[in-house]
């Protein structure tokens, strides 16, 4: 039991750190709440949707459905964000709430109110098939299964973050990133096109939340137009339980959470699933502004 | 090959300056001396595209530049050394230094550029992988104007690089951008320590309120009673 949901809340946890590094590093750069993020992640579910249901093959429907979250977030802060980047904080902050109410109701729209699924025959049966299957004649006690799927969440996740790592602290881009986060207009005087550098980051982080919400609706089958909502928040909780700026705060933040929500919902009582998140938010902001890796400011990104 | 033609510059709807007229010409070291809130760092932050000017027109090479963004006028070559050094604190001295060559693609000229910066001020190489915040401010100031060179910069603007060092390194300091203006590059030197500036510059401007209320060469201007009165403590 209790191993089962380790592996379930890592599981969790990985796409909540996978939605939370979006949040963190628009914010470690820019210092904006994103709060139309969680509706990216929605997006990438309901895109790769309708590439599977117009007969498109599992891998390409993946890569459009992240191509096509990416070109989102860029839109996003080239129409929505820059033209209040340089206004009252307030005025960004309820662009960005404005943002989220319009993708959610773009996708009632476009998708209706209710559930959708994907079908079985969309998606190969390699995620179906399970990867470690307790008991068996060796294990005779020991309950636990875990299936591809959730085995690729994992090391896909894993690899994804090291890519980031990589592209923020080794490469130019990362570099000029990390730059403006600590002075934008030193950044200016470097020659760094520094919206270019921002429709960066913002695509970065809408590539992660698209494949989180991929994920996400292959493991619950089921996607709905405010399943941003939920799920943003509580990506939101982890990149703020880390510290919010940090990516390695981030990261562990999603982890923490994930876990702490599924041990809670195992433990305690399934009612009590979302609170987790919002407890443990609150927690740390009351006990350690800063979060678990951040450094107040220092570090961002 | 730079030059100011009655800029005029806003903030919001106060007027810091109030049509400047200025030029800096191949080889110069010019000043730009004034008292605090005088508008010499909008004089530059209007050069190098942070703030645009209402009126008048900025003239790099024979273009006018005005409506270029930051980004481009770094590409022609004209880099500014902001007041308070405005380096990257968390980034380490390479880090900082690499961004200065933001716009060379060149891998092998970054690295001859680099060498350069060194033999200019080996103590960057010594604290290569130190953070930047963690340096001294004459160290600060010394890693701003290396990061300003690394583009090999066609001019070079500094806002006040004596601002709060020691006068042993401000001496310094005025060595180093003598010798780099001695190898080619002409400056815009902005200062509150007007007598050091005059004395390494060829030109000087006065501005007061965003007006240049006095101009000439640096030896007129150290010799000119107001000047003396009100910038020499004489
Ligand atoms: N961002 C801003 N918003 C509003 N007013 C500004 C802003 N920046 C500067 N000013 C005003 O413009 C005028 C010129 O300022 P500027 O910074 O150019 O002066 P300065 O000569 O560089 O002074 P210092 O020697 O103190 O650096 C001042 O009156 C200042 O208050
Ligand atoms: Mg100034």
């Amino acid at each position: 039991m209790l191993l089962q949901q380790l592996v379930n809340g890592i599981v969790l946890g990985c796409v909540y750190a996978l939605i939370a590094v979006g949040y963190t590093l628009v914010y470690g750069v820019i210092e904006l709440i994103n709060f139309a993020h969680g509706d990216i992640y929605m997006l990438g579910a309901f895109f790769m949707y309708t590439f599977l249901n117009f007969g498109v093959p599992f891998l390409p429907s993946f890569v459009l459905a992240v191509i096509c979250c990416i070109i989102v977030g860029i839109l996003l802060d080239i129409i929505a964000y820059r033209p209040v980047r340089y206004a009252d904080r307030l005025a960004a902050l309820i662009t960005a709430i404005g943002m989220s109410i319009f993708f959610e109701n773009i996708a009632l729209l476009i998708w209706g109110a209710d559930i959708k699924r994907y079908s079985r025959e969309w998606i190969p049966h390699f995620f179906k098939k399970l990867f470690i299957n307790l008991p068996n004649e060796h294990f005779q006690n020991v309950f636990l299964t875990v299936s591809y799927l959730q085995i690729t969440i994992i090391v896909l996740s894993i690899i994804l973050m090291i890519i980031l790592h990589l592209i923020i602290h080794k490469t130019k881009m990362g570099t000029a990133m990390r730059a403006i986060a600590q002075d934008k207009r030193a950044a200016a005087l470097m020659g760094i096109d520094v919206n270019r550098v921002i429709s960066f980051t913002f695509a970065l982080g809408s590539g992660l939340a698209a494949v989180a919400g991929i994920f996400i609706g292959m493991y619950y089958n089921s996607i709905y137009p405010m399943m941003g909502y939920i799920a943003g928040i509580k990506a939101f909780a982890a990149a703020v339980l880390g510290g919010i700026g940090s990516v390695p705060g981030a990261m562990l933040g999603g982890v923490v959470l994930g876990m702490a929500e599924t041990l809670g919902a195992g433990y305690i009582s399934s009612a009590y699933r979302h609170g987790i998140a919002y407890a443990a938010m609150i927690f740390v902001i009351l006990f350690n502004p800063a979060g678990l890796m951040g450094k107040r400011k220092v570090d961002k990104v | 090959m730079l030059e100011l033609r009655n800029v005029h510059t806003f903030y919001g709807k106060i007027e810091a300056l109030k049509g400047i007229n200025l030029k800096v010409n191949k080889g110069e070291i010019v000043c730009l001396i004034g008292a605090n809130g005088a508008g010499k760092t909008t004089t530059l932050l209007t050069i190098s595209g942070i703030v645009k000017p209402k009126e008048g027109d900025v003239i790099f090479d024979g273009k006018t530049i005005n409506n270029y963004s930051p980004d481009k006028i770094v590409k022609l070559g004209i880099v500014h050394v902001p007041e308070g050094r405005r380096i990257f604190p968390e980034l380490t001295v390479e880090e900082n230094l690499i961004l200065g060559a933001y716009i060379q693609k060149d891998k092998q000229k970054i690295k001859e550029n680099l060498e350069k910066v060194f033999t200019l001020f080996p103590i960057l190489k010594e604290r290569f992988k130190q953070l930047g915040g963690t340096m001294s401010g004459g160290e600060q100031q010394m890693l701003a104007i290396a990061r300003g060179l690394m583009s090999e910069p066609k001019i070079l603007l500094l806002d006040e690089p004596s601002l709060g060092l020691a006068p042993k390194i401000v001496e310094r300091i005025f060595d180093i951008i003598t010798e780099i203006n001695s190898e080619g590059t002409p400056i815009l030197l902005v200062e509150q320590n007007a007598n050091m500036a005059l004395q390494i510059s060829t030109r000087g401007y006065v501005i007061e309120t965003g007006k240049i209320i006095l101009e000439g060469s640096s030896k007129e201007l150290l010799n000119n009673d107001e000047v003396k009165k009100a910038y020499l403590g004489e």
